[in-house]
């Protein structure tokens, strides 16, 4: 099961050609992800050899999903270029889009954002500047390292990828169903509260890690999705309490404003909405590993 | 990045925004030219990042071009909230003030959109209005792919309740003030006040711009707008090595890769800290996901050359690159400082977790270099950092 990415997704990858979307794309097909094409418009026509798997580069979103059947798109194109991709992959339907891309302007994000509502949201964004998304042993998309963990019960969201990493590093001998990485900007598709409530109806997912970081309100909202809908355990994290107001701290969301945006404040949110807040990523691996041995 | 008053009126200008005339100064006899040109008569505006700057004594009105002159020499200097005022502008003196509204454009994060806030009670700060009179700040939600038309900005000035008298003026000021936001790429533009004025026009009085550093790849324009003067000179010299890089007041120099592993290494030595004199991380400094030992070599020289650090922690989660290709960063990096001739002193506390974690811990052994420590678990080298930190206090 897991969520929005298993075994059978067909994943093709706008950017393959260019020197990151290579690199990835090899050690997604290392991971067993079943990578179908990639797209560039000026290479269409060629296959791309990965050790011996022979990826065909189409020349339009549409005509890989036509040719492939493919249901997931990776976005490795550079920051310039990344929202007419996304407008690309939004216009063909596709039911999943991962924007790996970092760096993006906020209004071109804000722009695919409102695309994709207007064409009433088949497509699922997950980031943009964010990790991916894998179901270990299934499936891995994006950037995250496919030999950290093994597949298990714990479903894992979270803003940052190191941080995604060293969670699924401190819990691997337990396994997650899906760990997804929703990134760290100020304009995201995915949400916490999309995952949360992904997490919630998987049958495969006894438990949840999410991870927050300074900035906006997400982890407040999700602190009352959470007291609402959520009857599965969740076990929280939140970074940034030494953050001083006003700087962004490496992602271009992370920054409190005034009062608002803390580390304290979305802590305080989650543990009144009955979340266990560990104080350290190894305190919080600890958090999950008592509540699964209960 | 948040624009100066002065930068703002020039951008607002060149949108055709009506703003009044005014000329940014460093010395303050530059203040007798320009106070000709405007008739005789000025007004002597501090130029600093922070509100508050009027109660503060930052803005005079001079009434004479010697009195500018003195009036730029009081302010010229001045600390305005911990803010040093090395900027003033010299702006033509406003009409007689009828009445001082509210208008911004801003990005809205929690609706993934852009929002107006439109109010006929400006001239103070906003958060005070719409906390003591809601009903009188006016918020409309903005479709980032449909923007601001005439019609939009008309819906916006009929909910702000603008006088008939002035709906029109104010619709365009809107409409301008949109074209702005988005041919800037910036996250606000705040008009306040937007003033009547005698004649019957409005006139943007001051206003705030913060600009979106992602979007600076097509805007050349901003390099001119980077506060060149109030950049820390370690994070000046980050920047121009491309790390992204924030200098903090403790004595802990911290490396990592990734920013939210980052923050929290922040979070953790600070905790550390409770227990070694309150000790403190020295700065915020991501090296990405690569780690090379180029970009190691460069981090490492940025924050051993910052005075205030006693210890560094470096901070490493193995990912795609592993664990072993840092640990040889790490000892190459030091090599590289050594061969530049710089003075390596400072104890290094190091962390290798995550992908062939055990080879790149036996190459830092192995390498058995003098100031390094290697301690394997994130909150036992937070402590130790710590530990040395204080010791060395």
């Amino acid at each position: 099961m897991a969520i929005w990415l298993n075994k059978d997704s067909k994943v093709i990858v706008q950017g393959m050609t260019g020197a990151t979307g290579m690199k990835h794309t090899k050690l997604m097909l290392g991971d067993g992800t079943n990578v179908v094409g990639g797209v560039n418009p000026r290479k269409a026509g060629q296959t791309v050899d990965f050790d011996g798997t022979e990826v065909p580069v189409f020349g339009t979103v549409k005509e890989a999903i036509e040719a492939t059947g493919a249901n997931v798109s990776v976005i490795f194109v550079p920051e310039k270029f990344t929202k007419d991709a996304v407008v690309e992959a939004i216009d063909a339907e596709i039911p999943l889009a991962v924007v790996i891309t970092e760096g993006i302007a906020v209004h071109d994000t804000a722009a695919f954002w409102s695309y994709a509502g207007k064409k009433g949201n088949k497509t699922r964004i997950i980031g943009p500047n964010c990790p991916g998304i894998i179901t270990p042993g299934q499936s891995n998309v994006g950037i995250i390292p496919g030999d950290i963990t093994k597949p298990g019960r714990i479903g894992l969201v979270s803003k940052s990828g190191t941080l995604t990493y060293q969670m699924m590093y401190e819990l691997r001998d337990i396994g997650f169903s899906t760990a997804v990485g929703i990134g760290g900007d100020p304009i995201i598709g995915t949400t916490h509260i999309d995952a949360l409530a992904a997490f919630q109806d998987d049958p495969d997912t006894d438990l949840i890690v999410m991870i927050g970081e300074i900035g906006g309100d997400a982890e407040e909202r999700a602190a009352a999705f959470i007291k609402e809908n959520v009857t599965k355990p969740v076990v929280g994290y939140v970074a940034g309490f030494t953050a001083p107001e006003g700087k962004t701290m490496g992602h271009a969301g992370a920054i409190v404003s005034g009062s608002s945006g803390t580390a304290q404040a979305k802590k305080e949110a989650l543990e009144a909405a009955g979340v266990k807040v560990g104080k350290t990523p190894t305190e919080t691996a600890k958090l999950a590993r008592e509540i699964l041995s209960a | 990045m948040d624009l100066f008053e002065y930068q703002a009126r020039d951008l607002f200008a060149k949108h055709d925004v009506p703003v009044l005339a005014g000329e940014v100064i460093d010395t303050p006899e530059a203040a007798r030219e320009i106070t000709e040109r405007l008739g005789g008569k000025s007004v002597v505006k501090a130029q600093v990042k922070v509100g508050g700057r009027g109660k503060a004594g930052g803005v005079k009105l001079a009434a004479s071009a010697d009195e500018a002159v003195a009036r730029a020499t009081d302010i010229l200097g001045m600390d305005i909230k911990g803010h040093t005022v090395h900027k003033v502008m010299i702006a033509e003196t406003a009409p007689e003030i009828l009445e001082e509204y509210y208008v911004s454009f801003l990005l809205d994060r929690a609706n993934r959109t852009f929002l107006s806030i439109a109010s006929v009670e400006g001239g103070m700060e906003i958060e005070e209005v719409a906390a003591t009179r809601p009903e009188a700040v006016a918020k409309t939600p903005i479709d980032p792919i449909d923007g601001v038309d005439e019609a939009k900005a008309r819906e916006i000035v009929e909910a702000a309740k603008f006088p008939a008298e002035v709906a029109d003026k104010v619709v365009n000021v809107l409409v301008k003030l949109w074209d702005t936001f988005i041919k800037s790429d910036a996250l606000l533009v705040e008009v306040n006040p937007l003033a009547k004025v005698a004649s019957g026009e409005v006139i943007a009085l001051d206003g705030k711009v913060s600009l979106d550093d992602n979007a600076e790849f097509r805007h050349p324009e901003y390099e001119e707008l980077h506060d060149k003067a109030a950049a820390n000179p370690l994070e000046a010299a980050a920047k121009e090595k491309n790390l992204n890089y924030v200098k903090l007041d403790g004595e802990v120099g911290i490396i990592g890769n990734g920013a939210g592993l980052v923050m929290s290494t922040l979070d953790v030595v600070a905790y550390a800290g409770e227990n070694h004199g309150n000790v403190k991380p020295a700065n915020f400094l991501d090296i990405g996901g690569g780690a090379s030992a180029q970009v190691m070599a460069n981090g490492l020289e940025i924050i051993l050359g910052d005075p205030d650090v006693k210890s560094v922690f470096v901070n490493v989660f193995g990912g795609i690159t592993a664990c072993d290709e840092v640990a040889n960063g790490i000892v190459q990096a030091l090599k590289l400082l050594e061969d530049r001739g710089e003075n390596v002193t400072k104890p290094l506390v190091v962390r290798l977790d995550g992908n062939n974690a055990e080879l790149g811990r036996q190459i830092l052994t192995d390498a058995n270099h003098p100031l390094v420590q290697r301690v394997d678990t994130m909150d036992g080298a937070a402590d130790k950092a710590a530990e040395l930190a204080h010791a060395a206090k």
